[in-house]
């Protein structure tokens, strides 16, 4: 086992965190605003939407990557970076399930909730504000740490098509040259679980200590 | 003739917490027995013994010849002579009325799908629901889903029926078309043993009423003692459910 | 913009395209139908197995689903062929997939057992079926009714991530649109048309599941509601 390796396996490691990083706050923004947009009352932007969401969903990731990578290209645009090329994508990505996770969420603050808001006389935004997001709030967090896993494990579809140099591009290249791959992407396995396992185990905690709330 | 069923200060824990303190009662074959009593007094507990759904700590229990007391017994044998009713009917919803009475004695007796049919076919006709037989249980009533379920378990050939406050979770305008086939079932001479609610019933149906307070029985005797009973909690019990 | 998009010269290559989607389809059916037997038999464990064996399961689906499907694949794929195993590129991408799958469809079928009623179980025992027979009849039978829907969507999600394995040189339809791109050097265009491509088979997969689940399930076929 040689240690160049896994030194260059912990720098994939950074590569996946960094990206990781980047498509949870960028797609977390714009999952915040689909999801307002999916339950605006305006039937236009609400379908309109759904057809995003949808369509976003029903592609491959990879499809999604090859697309932003060469797409700005096409359009007169700079090429973009790996890491941007790959920001990008996996920000359409993510924005729309966090999208349709958030909708949910908002839709399943009980609807007296609601009603009893618009009761107040509070208008849309306020009731927004001061009633449903801080509820919605928490019935979000398990779900939405969940899909973090599924963030950090897209990002391993950087490394083909953009050619990003994340913890799976740099396992390939190390096997390529050792032939040993059990042991480096044993190892690169590995370094994914201990990020994405105790995400779960706090995604599924979370989810527990919410179900005993709402009783 | 020995009792089709016979207990003998039979006892039963759960844990720590002694629901049966010796209980004892025979029912004869062709005997239509009522248990009664308050919710903790241990007669559904008593009932779901007489079918191995729980195990006996102390005593004798003696079902149809098996048992109950040792470890090991035949539970397919026991269970061939033993049907047993449920207070939530526990129908197989994704089963028809026709399939859910097929399915014992098809799996269980090995009997052949058209001889099968057979059989569900004039036990579900027995119990009033022969347009019902291609529904399925969601379609049903609850009244109907109970009578279905009494089918069931009648397609089997049971020696002896048990049943378990059937007619708690109805709405009342339901009870009375499950009562009426327990009626009938009676009258055919089957074996059964109720814990009950429906004192009426008791009173017009049974041969015996079995009275049980805290794990024992009480008071036990002809429905007779329901209009005039010896124990003072027997009174006192029957004056309160009849003000519900 | 002075780029000229030159749509006609991919889709002169459709014979391409549609062996691309033949294995992307074989693939999903094999998958799917290992996948399912595999996440049946180990809900099935892990519901009512000895402690080690459920433990064992628990391993397994832990780490499938913390670790990415890429990582698995080259793990598997690359794995195999160092130990000398000459194995063709289809079988060693189904192997990897449905190792992947199972522990998916095992949680999902896990719930599904979990949400029949206990009275049912009581019923099925007190009317004489053994254990075995209680299992199929009252248990997997209403429980894969149940979770169909769920285990459709995820076999749709697994169609559109088999293209993950165009990495390992399988030649399903993102596989062989590289062959695509380095003739033309039409990348873009390539990357439309997979998606169009995409969309249509996840469209035609789901509705493919949707008429399999009347034809599996013949109360859903009459009463249309949920078990």
């Amino acid at each position: 086992m040689n240690w160049t390796f896994i030194v260059s396996l912990l720098w994939g490691l950074w590569g996946t965190v960094v990206l990781s990083g980047l498509t949870f706050l960028f797609g977390g923004i714009f999952g915040f605003i689909i999801a307002i947009a999916r339950i605006s009352p305006v039937p236009l932007i609400s379908k309109a939407t759904a057809v995003y969401i949808e369509f976003m969903q029903g592609l491959p990731l990879l499809v999604l990557m090859g697309l932003c990578f060469y797409g700005p290209g096409i359009f007169g645009y700079d090429s973009l970076t790996p890491l941007q090329a790959a920001t990008f994508a996996l920000t359409i990505y993510a924005s729309a399930y966090l999208g349709e996770i958030w909708r949910g969420c908002l839709q399943s603050v009980a609807k007296p909730q609601w009603e009893a808001a618009e009761c107040l006389g509070l208008t849309r935004w306020q009731r927004m504000r001061t009633i449903i997001l801080p509820q919605a709030l928490r019935i979000a967090t398990p779900p939405t740490v969940g899909f973090m896993v599924q963030i950090i494990k897209n990002t391993s579809i950087a490394s083909l098509v953009v050619g990003y140099a994340e913890l799976s591009y740099n396992a390939k290249v190390i096997n390529n040259s050792t032939f040993q791959p059990f042991l480096y992407f044993g190892i690169a396995a590995l370094m994914y679980f201990a990020i994405c396992y105790p995400l779960s185990v706090q995604s599924r905690a979370l989810e527990r200590k919410l179900n005993v709330a709402n009783r | 003739m020995s009792p089709i069923v016979e207990l003998k200060d039979v006892r039963k824990s759960f844990g720590s917490l002694e629901i049966l303190k010796g209980v004892t009662f025979a029912v004869n074959k062709g005997e239509v027995a009522a248990i009664i009593g308050q919710s903790g007094s241990g007669k559904s507990t008593a009932l779901r013994c007489m079918d191995r759904l729980e195990t006996i700590q102390g005593g004798s229990m003696s079902i149809c010849g098996h048992k109950l007391e040792d470890e090991k017994i035949d539970l397919k044998a026991l269970r061939r002579d033993v049907g047993i009713v449920f207070q939530s009917y526990n129908l197989f919803p994704h089963l028809t009325v026709a399939e859910n009475v097929m399915l014992a004695p098809r799996l269980v007796k090995g009997i052949k799908r058209a001889a099968a049919r057979q059989i569900a076919e004039a036990v579900i006709t027995k119990v009033g629901l022969r347009e019902k037989m291609e529904s399925y249980p969601e379609q049903l009533s609850g009244g109907q889903q109970q009578r279905v379920a009494i089918a069931r378990s009648l397609a089997m050939e049971p020696k002896l029926m048990l049943f378990d406050e059937v007619t708690s979770a109805l709405d009342p305008q339901l009870t009375g078309e499950v009562l009426r086939v327990m009626e009938q079932l009676a009258a055919d001479g089957m074996t059964m043993i109720l814990v009950t609610h429906e004192m009426g019933f008791a009173r017009k149906v049974a041969d015996r009423v079995i009275y049980m307070k805290d794990g024992k029985v009480h008071e036990m005797g002809p429905p007779a003692i329901l209009k005039k009973p010896s124990t003072p909690e027997l009174a006192a019990f029957i004056s309160e459910a009849a003000e519900h | 913009m002075t780029y000229e998009f030159d749509f006609p010269a991919v889709m002169a290559y459709w014979p391409l395209l549609l062996e691309g989607i033949w294995t992307t389809l074989r693939l999903t059916f094999f998958c799917t139908v290992f996948g399912i037997l595999i996440g049946a038999i180990c809900a099935i464990i892990r519901t009512g197995g000895p402690a080690w064996a459920r433990w064992m399961v628990g391993l397994y689906v832990e780490f499938i689903r913390n670790t990415p499907l890429l990582i698995q694949a080259y793990f598997l794929i690359f794995g195999i062929a160092s130990m000398g195993v000459r194995l063709p590129i289809l079988a060693g991408a189904v192997i990897a997939l449905t190792v992947n799958i199972g522990a998916y469809t095992t949680e999902i079928v896990r719930a599904g057992i979990e949400s029949i009623n206990r009275g049912q179980l009581e019923a099925a025992e007190c009317l004489g079926l053994s254990r075995f027979q209680t299992y199929i009849h009252v248990i997997i039978r209403p429980a894969l009714e149940r979770v169909y829907p769920a285990l459709s969507s995820q076999y749709v999600l697994m169609m559109l991530a088999s293209s993950i394995l165009s990495s390992v040189g399988v030649e399903e339809l993102f596989g062989i649109s590289n062959r695509i791109q380095s003739d033309t050097y039409r990348n873009f265009e390539v990357f439309v048309v997979l998606g169009v491509l995409y969309l249509i088979l996840a469209i035609v997969v789901r509705a493919g599941f949707s008429l399999l689940g009347l034809a599996l399930f013949p109360r859903r076929r009459k009463l249309g509601t949920p078990l």
